[in-house]
């Protein structure tokens, strides 16, 4: 396939957690690369990169999104929100009190995108049932935990 | 992520009229790029062939819905977030709603277009059958002027479309006729989110005492394009609801459709399936 350079870098203006950014990137490249390795913000993983996982799950304009689909150029004049804008200065948000817990994570590769599908759950929803918080983090793929401790994590953030 | 970026192109015109300009320049050099729920899957395969995009994602022109007393009309670049929101299409348009809330997870709602989800034309996309029951008309445009086609006559072969390489799909109508209709939408696939049909099954109907007064029936997955059955329907239609008129539906139904085997299913199942769903959704209506 043909693989000459036939585009040149651009800049980005962003608000990414709270903070005013500037991005350089290729236009197509993918949001989650450029939240990682410009920005040093690893909290957002790659799982399939193909917006199947929900591991690359990150806030764009108050609404959560895979990043792995998001070409940057789309993203100007966005606030994006990534896993580490959810804690506080130093207080985190009840749903990471309540995974620690609960044991809602293992490996912990899923777990920043869980927790952004629990935090955008209970800001639409604050008293999920059961069927609302599987069908909240349907888009999230868990390969350890079976999920159950994942939804009890989300029901004890909802009791604090 | 198997794809070069630097051999890409998208730039971000600042108005519709700038997109069709660009659009309208060499034959389908440019393609549009809307929330790249599918493009950019292919991309980090390293199986996107098309190097130069148009972003259209922020056009104003081409986002918001419209409701008269006669239709409402979608932009193309409505998310299936804002469809299953709408409160005149959850009231009319249930089955729209339904396959919007069953595509992909919350993410890809966020991000997937109605426009973007026909103009990919998968077979198994999930909204098509009900767009087709529904009646839906296509807006396309281009810098030389518009021009509306049926959505029944928009397909015309798997990946086949009728709309030119510098024109752009801008709005679906949807005519309002949905009183006294019964909604039946059915997606069967291997989980509740995140999986393509192996079967989609979208039908209406108007029903007087025991009698099918009107009747709309498509399905995704079992053709190489969505398709309206409209032999089935002519076998439904003025029947009294009983098993000989199922039969006979049945049989035309299975004479419509034409599964394969691929990977997520086989001809055979989608047969059966598609046949037991028809079943259902006539029993449904007594």
């Amino acid at each position: 396939m043909d693989t000459q350079d036939i585009t040149t870098k651009i800049s980005v203006q962003c608000t990414v957690n709270g903070e005013s950014r500037t991005l350089h990137a290729y236009p197509m490249e993918r949001l989650l690369d450029v939240l990682r390795e410009q920005l040093r913000l690893t909290g957002t993983k790659e799982g399939c990169g193909e917006g199947e996982c929900g591991a690359c799950s990150v806030m764009i304009n108050g609404r959560i999104v895979n990043s792995c689909l998001v070409p940057v150029a789309q993203v100007a004049a966005a606030s994006i929100q990534t896993i580490e804008g959810i804690a506080t200065d130093d207080q985190l948000h009840a749903v990471q009190r309540a995974f620690i817990e609960c044991g809602g994570a293992q490996c912990g590769i899923c777990t920043p995108g869980m927790v952004l599908a629990a935090v955008n759950l209970l800001e639409r929803e604050p008293n999920p049932s059961d069927r609302e918080i599987r069908d909240g983090l349907a888009g999230n793929l868990c390969r350890c935990t079976g999920y159950m401790k994942i939804f009890e994590s989300v029901v004890r953030a909802c009791q604090k | 992520m198997r794809a070069h970026v630097p051999a890409y192109q998208l730039i971000s015109p600042a108005s519709l009229g700038e997109a069709l300009d660009v659009l309208a320049r060499g034959d389908g050099e440019w393609q549009p790029f809307a929330g790249g729920t599918d493009l950019m899957v292919l991309l980090e395969a390293g199986k996107l062939p098309h190097k130069n995009y148009v972003n259209i994602w922020n056009l104003s022109e081409l986002r918001g819905i419209e409701v008269t007393d006669s239709q409402v009309t979608l932009g193309a670049l409505t998310t299936y977030t804002e469809i299953q929101c709408h409160e005149t299409l959850r009231a009319e348009f249930p089955m729209l709603c339904q396959a919007a809330s069953e595509t992909g997870g919350l993410a890809i709602q966020n991000r997937g277009t109605i426009g973007g989800n026909i103009a990919n034309a998968s077979p198994a996309a999930d909204s098509p059958p009900a767009l087709l029951v529904y009646d839906a008309e296509l807006e396309l445009v281009s810098a030389k002027g518009s021009r509306t086609i049926p959505y029944y006559a928009f397909h015309t072969g798997y990946k086949q479309m009728d709309i030119r390489p510098e024109e752009l799909l801008r709005a679906i109508r949807l005519p309002l006729a949905s009183k006294g209709l019964t909604h039946y939408y059915r997606k069967v696939g291997t989980r509740k989110a995140q999986a393509i049909s192996k079967v989609c099954f979208a039908g209406v109907a108007r029903i007087d005492a025991d009698q099918i007064v009107d009747v709309r029936v498509a399905l995704g997955s079992v053709a190489p394009i969505p398709i309206r059955c409209v032999q089935t329907e002519n076998a439904l239609r003025g029947q009294t609801i009983n098993t000989a008129t199922i039969d006979v539906a049945k049989s035309a139904l299975r004479a419509e459709i034409a599964p394969i085997d691929d990977l997520r299913s086989t001809r055979d199942y989608r047969r059966r399936v598609s046949l037991n769903l028809l079943e259902d959704f006539v029993r449904e209506l007594s």
